[in-house]
């Protein structure tokens, strides 16, 4: 059992050791790709068990809960990690055209790798302490990722994407250190317990404050966004893609953790704020899209919409509500990073992402134009695709608790994004090339063209399936949510105690 | 000993959010550690302060001998701060090449990556 | 820096501080010490070598780049997590290894978690010396 955990992280922290060292052979690609798709088979094998099983927990070195380092995964965090693997192999192959020689010389495979790693300890980790320690490994192997190749812009943007998550990692490690003084143990299921009883129920709401603002920064919710459209279109297209995919959804699912296992106490004062949180960072993300005349930073700034929605689902905290942000979870993260190399395809052919500069994709590369509009309806919300269901079901959720007032809202910023949507579409698809040129799929090297177009074609047939048989997905989200609104389980999986407090038999 | 503690972290996150508001990255970067270093006091405090042995088990016993101070919260500052350094070290780097290549440290001139200002 | 004296010194202090890192990281078991201060005090030991005599001919006595070494670490840490399994325990169980052991004394104890400081000596150590190497060229 403790393997089952324990493998999604150890191959790719293995494929970073061996791409490293065969980084200036052709060998060093096959590596990362081939340990992508093992990281994936692995990651497979642990949702399945916990589909199986529920709620599966390891202690790492035989150290009993809640001393030792304790690995969890319950629904969410084997879809995330399931997720994860996912983009991190279609990222993988895309990478074999995208990527420079010198960035693969430089080390861009093992980085990858790394981050990979960290992505998923970070979801599969049962401790506060420890889940500090993969924001940290992300996050290294991030800052390598984004500045790699050190052209100016990434340098500039590099600096400012740096400094900021360095503000909220001390942010995270000061939570820590408070709320370790108030209960003397940082196991999450541990917290569950003994959490309700701390005396002192106001230090615990100023906690998770300090919590909301750590890993509001990660995930960029509004008014602490400001890193991500400043960094986001500046490094390589696979590292973009693998960033829209992944990390701001660490800091969603660390907030979905905590404000459903630990932070329950006093739900009326934080999720309020969560709701109103999420309705700004829709709102702010779709308006400042809509300023954007860059490809990238257009994609960039939907992010931090689409942000909105799962926290939206976070906020509401009703089993539908849950149910909907898990969903959405995963729709979005397919549909970005596909999006995102998209952009990437579209660099490559017609010279730029700055929209006035290109044009013309439509008419000489239809296959590229219809394989961006499956993910862009998809992320607007158009019938029959993943992202239609994702927010239905949010909007649904929205209304069953009468607040139409925010419904309304996520409505009219699925309007606004199809508004950003069409824009790239008449820009870069639709209109002629302003230099007259024609960019044309061909222009690429067949192996690079194969590695950049399999991928995306990959992830659109995902989002296609996703949408055309949304019940089993639904079904799955319902018993995510049904798993993190009764921590019961998670506990007793953990520590091997009923929440009251009695040792099982 | 803890007001003493509380007073000194008091003084660090002061003194590092004066830096931090300055507009060079340099001066925000040595904010940001001082930063670092008054939350690891934080976790320090937080496994209250006591006047023990180190919590080391002498040779042939399966328990420490008498009264020891909390290993945990050492263990964690030790972490935090190897992992403080690592990241530290990689942020200078990098503040330092973005002298050496953007040619300023004021954060307001760092606008390469930002849209181009409208002409006027 | 140009001083003789420093680069005749600094040769005597590299072996020094390489040997006392190595001793270092195997006391670490059970008293003070372990592979990350392990390989603090051996990249100090390259980190002066270097300011006396030059990264070039830091980067030539090390041989293998510090990155790689770095990595190598990163491999052998896993290893010695990995060896659980050849018993079928969790990952980074303590696997133990008494040679010459007799009633009452264990003789010599070798054990995965040396296997694992080892790994990460290499790492603190190749990682240090890149970032250092990484500062002293820029400038």
């Amino acid at each position: 059992m403790s393997w089952l955990l324990a493998l999604p992280i150890i191959i790719p922290f293995i494929t970073a050791v061996a791409a490293f060292l065969l980084r200036t052979t052709p060998w060093g690609r096959q590596v990362s790709v081939l340990g992508s798709a093992a990281a994936l088979i692995a990651a497979i094998a642990l949702m399945a068990a916990v589909w199986r099983e529920g709620v599966i927990a390891a202690q790492m070195g035989q150290w009993a809960a809640p001393f030792g380092i304790t690995l969890v995964a319950d629904l969410l965090s084997a879809v995330m990690v399931v997720i994860t693997a996912i983009t991190g192999l279609a990222v993988a192959v895309y990478a074999l055209g995208d990527i420079t020689e010198r960035q693969e010389h430089l080390g861009f495979h093992a980085l990858f790798q790394v981050l990979l790693a960290g992505v998923t300890g970070a979801f599969v980790t049962g401790d506060l302490f420890n889940l500090y320690v993969w924001f940290e490994v992300m996050l290294i192997s991030s800052f390598g990722l984004l500045v790699l190749g050190g052209s100016k812009e990434q340098i500039d943007g590099g600096v400012k994407y740096v400094l900021l998550n360095l503000v909220s990692t001390v942010l995270f490690l000061s939570g820590i250190g408070l709320i370790y003084g108030l209960t003397g143990t940082l196991n999450m299921a541990d917290l569950a317990v003994s959490v309700p009883q701390v005396e002192n129920q106001g230090l615990v709401t100023v906690v998770a404050m300090m919590f909301m603002v750590a890993f509001g920064v990660k995930a960029a919710l509004f008014p602490l966004f400001f890193w991500l459209p400043a960094s986001y279109h500046t490094p390589a297209f696979s590292v973009s893609a693998v960033f829209a995919g992944l990390l701001t959804k660490v800091g969603v699912y660390a907030l979905m953790r905590v404000f459903t296992l630990i932070f329950i106490g006093n739900v009326a004062y934080t999720h309020t704020i969560l709701l109103w949180v999420a309705c700004l960072t829709m709102v702010v993300g779709v308006l400042g899209a809509a300023a954007q005349s860059d490809f990238r930073k257009i994609l960039s700034f939907h992010i931090i919409s689409q942000i909105g929605y799962m926290i939206l689902g976070l906020a509401l905290m009703t089993p539908l509500a849950l149910a909907g942000a898990v969903f959405y979870l995963v729709h979005h993260i397919i549909v970005k990073a596909n999006l995102f190399l998209v952009s990437g395809v579209g660099n490559r052919i017609a010279g730029g992402t700055e929209l006035s500069r290109i044009g013309g994709l439509y008419k000489t590369a239809p296959l590229l134009g219809f394989l961006f509009l499956i993910p862009a309806f998809s992320l607007a919300g158009f019938p029959p695709l993943s992202g239609f269901w994702a927010k239905y079901i949010l909007v649904k959720a929205t209304l069953d608790e009468g607040m139409w007032l925010v419904a309304g809202i996520a409505l009219a910023v699925g309007l606004l994004t199809i508004f950003s949507m069409t824009k790239i579409w008449g820009e870069a698809f639709w209109k002629p090339h302003p230099d007259g040129v024609d960019p044309r799929l061909s222009s690429l090297p067949t192996a690079h063209r194969r590695a950049m177009m399999l991928p995306i074609a990959a992830l659109a047939v995902l989002t296609c399936i996703i949408g055309l048989f949304p019940e089993p997905f639904v079904q799955f989200a319902e018993r995510a949510a049904d798993q993190l609104l009764n921590p019961a389980d998670y506990v007793r999986a953990v520590l091997g105690i009923e929440i009251g407090g009695e040792v099982a038999p | 000993m803890e007001t003493a503690l509380a007073f000194l972290i008091g003084l660090l996150v002061a003194a590092a959010i004066y830096l931090m508001l300055a507009r060079s990255i340099l001066r925000f970067l040595f904010g940001l550690l001082l930063l670092s270093n008054a939350a690891n006091l934080v976790i320090f405090a937080s496994g209250r302060l006591t006047a023990g042995a180190p919590p080391l088990i002498p040779e042939g016993a399966d328990a420490p001998v008498g009264f020891v101070a909390n290993a945990l919260p050492q263990a964690l500052v030790l972490t935090a701060i190897v992992i403080g350094f690592g990241l530290f070290a990689f942020a200078l780097v990098l503040v330092f090449r973005a002298y050496s290549e953007l040619g300023t440290l004021e954060s307001d001139d760092m606008r390469i990556a930002e849209p181009r200002e409208p002409a006027e | 820096m140009n001083s003789l004296i420093l680069m005749a010194g600094s040769r005597i202090l590299v072996a020094l501080l390489v040997v006392f890192s190595i001793f270092m990281l195997l006391r670490g078991h059970n008293e003070p010490g372990g592979g990350f201060i392990g390989g603090l005090i051996g990249a100090v030991g390259f980190v002066i070598y270097a300011i006396s005599c030059g990264t070039a001919s830091a980067r030539e006595a090390l041989r293998l780049t510090p990155e790689t070494i770095a990595a190598v670490g990163l491999g052998v840490a896993l290893f010695g997590g990995l060896m659980a399994a050849f018993t079928g325990d969790a990952f980074f169980t303590g696997q133990w290894l008494f040679i010459g052991e007799t009633e009452d004394d264990k003789g010599l104890p070798l054990s995965s978690v040396l296997v694992f400081d080892v790994g990460v000596y290499l790492v603190v150590f190749g990682s240090i010396l890149s970032l250092v190497f990484a500062m002293e060229e820029e400038i």
